[in-house]
């Protein structure tokens, strides 16, 4: 049943449509459906809600200057500053060791898989780098603070306990699946005449991999990328478990640092009263996350459709 | 053969292993990880650990509570979620395919699943713990979980209802039915056995959610098993969360074994989906 | 190894079934009588709300813990830091505050404010321990001096390295894990250190949650961080402890580590401090919060040592039950708050 065929009608529609209207029963059920589909809209509806009212009561008090202008991040203590940088740079840290570390495994499975594999590698394969995906972030969290972290700092000297180097491998190792599919999917669009035409030039598999295919699936990986990079961006408890509590601004993934997901977590832990200045800072944060990770997913989907349509 | 071919053989197959490496790595890195917390758990996991609660000493405390904790959440959850999802399929599979408001229902589904967890979790905290005054109980954390899980339920059911033939509809319609008990009587029992594995699978994936419920509130201290949809209450990846934090030893062997016994639960509820949509296709196909 | 995972899944099955009935076949000690929850009162009558300073937490929690068995009283703990605890306390959502300070003036309002009238009840001594990495032999002895150049609001950007505090100390990060400003435990340390509450720099590492700065000291050769002597206690061949010197040679020449006699007899200063729990006059009549606040301060002082803390004379176990029988509402220290360097003992006397 594919979506562009016509739903054929039923006869009470048939009716209906020469007498002009439905039994109530039926209205009234497709009226019940129709409200649980308007859940979704209510979801959208009440996050944006709820984001926007707390941050708009916090830039009542606090000019948004401040947010950008300031470079520290101090809203709990006694003289607060409220830059958003020193959390900015904690997320975007963690999420470049994520993604240094998915980005060449997740392509090179993609490559793998695609190109290379016969039909029962991929049908054994596949499934079980799923797997990866599968595992609760809780469980890659313990992994990171219990077993990689000491591991690492057996190798790199002066490694704290907390810092952006362990969470980021293992979120690197969560969001491998995501590259190695969507990019798998990628390669795989590529018409097959344009590796035959590469072949009857006479390049052989590789460069024809490299050269050929890669390249015009450019924008598809890129797509897959982007939505890696703001799912790391938008994890939790690996970070809070492993990454530390400071906010601090850095490029030094050896210390202890915080992202903005480590935030919201620890002062919702704290049970702030509702309507205090620190309360309403996890909303702003919130918000910042928010329109972080939509405007990334909406740069992925825009470049996967643009990537259809010319292959 | 020839000096250039020779070597692009080599190179070709040096690319295969390593390529094969590039999945082969980052697997046998997780398996070593499992087994690592498997040997850890073992020593720990036993009857008394699963119904103890928890303790200051790390040899005297259980996961009851969060056990016990998860179980209702997941069925309060699954309680809320399961209508609305398979509701809202129904009304963009069957009835509103082409209107506006199915499109724009559908992108709104599309956005909902890229939007991180912990976002979720302010939307519970904001409106159904403070707004709407259900404070930090069973019936917030289920209901903001509902909302997380409600678009991959939506997916899969719509996914089910696709696979029924267009052909068993016009045979409901050839007889005389109206739309409702066509989806009722004919189609609904026919996607089941989709609309039951997709919904297996999304409760599974709930149970290991963490990020929402710490928002919404569930508890450090809690030796008390949940008497209600308003009470306190925690979750099993929270008390992971909390022992984890501990740096006591035992509480790290302790985080090892409750986290076998959610990786197991989740293993016994993707069993359990596989397992069922087999025979049910069996059935079907018989 | 299998068997036992795989008896692990099953008895999962059985655990969902009889967690839902009556109690399981063998309970062991810690965890019987809660799975019957339908008997029980439900509702306030049978629970005890408790939240303040983690601190106070590790012996609240043994007391509850030991004070459930065998009877129907729920009891739950928040940690949200002296100062969320209070909070609570006065608006009524709890009954119980663990404090690791007095109560402040501010909150002393708060609670008039709302008719809620308390009473402060001293339940041990605790030490503030200034840890550093066992690997760490430089920092063995710190001034109070040293300490406040680290910790005081200008240091915030500025003071980053070993050298810059000491300079024969190192030219290496230095990595700060400090109490949450929730809690009494960095209220009481800004003030015996800076001069002043609540004054410090806001670029450390800092958590409500002990255990974390813990894991974050024992895990960092360049890491300094200050929390409950408790907490210090209980990880110790994890952590070095910092002999502080306060530059006061009568109560003791040069830097004293602190433990238990140390902060005691008073030599450990300034970082000692009595620490409480204030219990709403208006729930201590009812029988299950009585009960429990009669447990803590008889029996349950044997649990502070236990826990790592350092008990209070007999004597002035026996004044604070006195006080709370009597019902004797408002604070020791008139509402002003921390004051460094007091006896308990001398001011239960006094009242």
């Amino acid at each position: 049943m594919r979506a562009s065929e016509a739903l054929p009608m039923a006869p009470t529609e048939q009716r209906a449509s020469l007498k002009g209207s439905l039994p109530l029963g039926e209205r009234a059920i497709e009226a019940l459906l129709l409200g649980c589909g308007l859940v979704t809209i209510l979801t959208t509806v009440g996050i944006l809600s709820v984001l926007a009212f707390e941050t708009f009561a916090f830039l009542r008090e606090v000019s948004p200057l401040d947010l950008i202008l300031d470079l520290e991040w101090t809203p709990l203590f006694a003289e607060k500053h409220f830059g958003i940088w020193p959390l900015l740079s904690g997320t975007l840290l963690t999420s470049l060791v994520a993604i240094s570390v998915a980005l060449p495994f997740g392509l090179l499975a993609a490559m793998f898989l695609s190109e290379l594999a016969n039909d029962r590698a991929r049908r054994i394969l596949k499934p079980a780098l799923e797997l990866l995906a599968g595992i609760p972030t809780i469980v890659y969290g313990y992994f990171a603070l219990v077993v990689i972290t000491p591991a690492l700092q057996s190798v790199i000297p002066g490694l704290a306990g907390f810092n952006a180097l362990s969470p980021g491998i293992v979120m690197g190792i969560m969001i491998i699946p995501m590259i190695a599919s969507l990019s798998e999917d990628a390669l795989y669009a590529v018409p097959n005449s344009l590796r035959e035409g590469a072949y009857a030039l006479g390049s052989s598999k590789l460069p024809t991999i490299f050269r050929v295919v890669l390249p015009s699936a450019a924008s598809g990986i890129a797509a897959a990328v982007i939505l890696a990079v703001s799912r790391a961006i938008g994890e939790t408890m690996v970070v809070a478990i492993a990454a530390g509590q400071q906010p601090r601004l850095t490029a030094d993934p050896r210390v202890p640092i915080q992202t903005m997901t480590t935030y919201i977590v620890q002062v919702s832990m704290g049970d702030t009263p509702t309507g205090t200045i620190e309360y309403r800072t996890i909303f702003v944060i919130g918000t910042l996350l928010f329109l972080i990770t939509f405007l990334m997913n909406v740069g992925s989907y825009r470049l996967a459709r643009r990537f259809r349509r010319d292959t | 053969m020839s000096l250039v071919r020779k070597n692009k053989r080599q190179t070709e197959r040096l690319f295969w292993w390593v390529s094969l490496l590039a999945i082969a790595l980052p697997l046998m890195l997780l398996g070593w990880l499992l087994v690592d917390v498997l040997s850890d758990a073992v020593s720990r996991l036993s009857w008394q650990f699963i119904t103890s609660y928890p303790s200051r000493k790390p040899e005297n405390a259980g996961i009851l509570p969060a056990l016990v904790g998860s179980i209702y959440l997941i069925a309060l959850t699954a309680t809320i979620a399961l209508p609305i999802g398979i509701g809202a399929a129904i009304f963009l599979e069957e009835y509103g395919r082409h209107s506006k408001v199915a499109g724009i229902i559908e992108v709104n589904i599309a956005n909902l699943a890229g939007v991180p967890s912990i976002i979720y979790g302010l939307l519970g905290l904001g409106v159904f713990v403070r707004t709407l005054g259900m404070g930090r109980s069973l019936i917030a954390g289920a209901a903001t979980m509902a909302l997380l899980v409600l678009p991959m339920i939506i997916m899969v059911t719509r996914e089910a209802l696709r696979t029924v033939p267009m052909s068993l509809r016009e045979a409901c319609y050839g007889l005389g039915s109206t739309r409702w008990q066509s989806i009722w009587q004919v189609v609904l029992p026919s996607a089941f056995p989709g609309i039951l594995t997709g919904a297996i699978l999304a409760i599974s994936r709930a149970i290991g959610e963490t990020a929402p419920l710490v928002v919404v509130g569930a508890l450090t201290y809690v030796t008390f098993v949940p008497d209600g949809i308003d009470a306190p209450f925690t979750v099993l990846p929270i008390q992971i969360f909390n022992w984890v934090s501990r740096p006591q030893h035992g509480f790290v062997v302790n985080s090892a074994a409750a986290i076998t016994v959610l990786l197991c639960t989740m293993l016994m509820l993707n069993g359990v989906a596989i397992y069922l949509r087999n025979r049910l296709q069996q059935r079907k196909a018989s | 190894m299998r068997a036992h995972i795989l008896s692990a899944a099953s008895l999962l099955l059985i655990a969902l079934s009889l967690a839902c009935s009556s109690n399981p076949a063998a309970p062991p000690p810690a965890a019987d009588e809660k799975v019957e929850q339908p008997a029980a009162p439900s509702g306030p009558a049978a629970n005890i709300a408790i939240d303040g300073s983690s601190t106070v937490y590790p012996i609240t929690e043994a007391v509850a813990e030991e004070f459930q068995k065998g009877k129907d009283v729920r009891v739950t703990i928040g940690v949200s830091g002296t100062g969320g605890g209070f909070k609570k306390f006065c608006k009524g959502e709890v009954v119980i505050a663990g404090a690791s300070r007095p109560i402040k003036p501010t909150e002393v309002e708060l609670c008039k404010a709302a008719n809620i009238e308390y009473i402060e009840l001293p339940v041990a001594y605790d030490g503030l321990a200034v840890a550093i990495h066992p690997s760490n032999t430089f920092a063995a002895t710190m001034t109070v001096a040293e300490l406040k150049k680290i910790w005081e609001p200008e240091a915030q950007g500025k003071i980053m390295k070993w050298n810059q505090v000491r300079a024969d100390w190192p030219d290496k990060e230095i990595h700060l894990f400090g109490a949450g400003v929730d809690s009494g435990t960095y209220d009481y340390f800004t003030l015996a250190i800076n001069g002043k509450e609540h004054a410090s720099r806001g670029d450390f590492t800092s958590s409500e949650d002990d255990n974390m700065l813990v894991q974050g000291v024992s895990n960092d050769a360049l890491a300094v961080g200050f929390f409950g002597y408790a907490y210090y206690s209980s990880n110790a061949t994890k952590l070095k402890a910092v002999a502080v010197d306060d530059g006061n040679p009568a109560n003791g020449e040069g830097g004293i580590t602190p433990s238990a006699e140390t902060v005691a007899n008073g030599t450990y200063q300034p970082l000692s401090r009595p620490i409480f729990i204030y219990v709403s006059k208006a729930a201590a009549s009812r029988p299950e919060v009585a009960g429990f606040i009669e447990y803590y301060l008889t029996k349950g002082t044997s649990l502070v040592q236990e826990t790592g803390y350092i008990p209070l004379p007999p004597k002035a176990y026996e004044l604070a039950l006195a006080r709370f029988k009597g019902n004797k509402v408002g604070s020791m220290f008139a509402g002003e708050g921390s004051k460094v360097g007091v006896t308990v003992e001398d001011l239960l006397a006094r009242e």
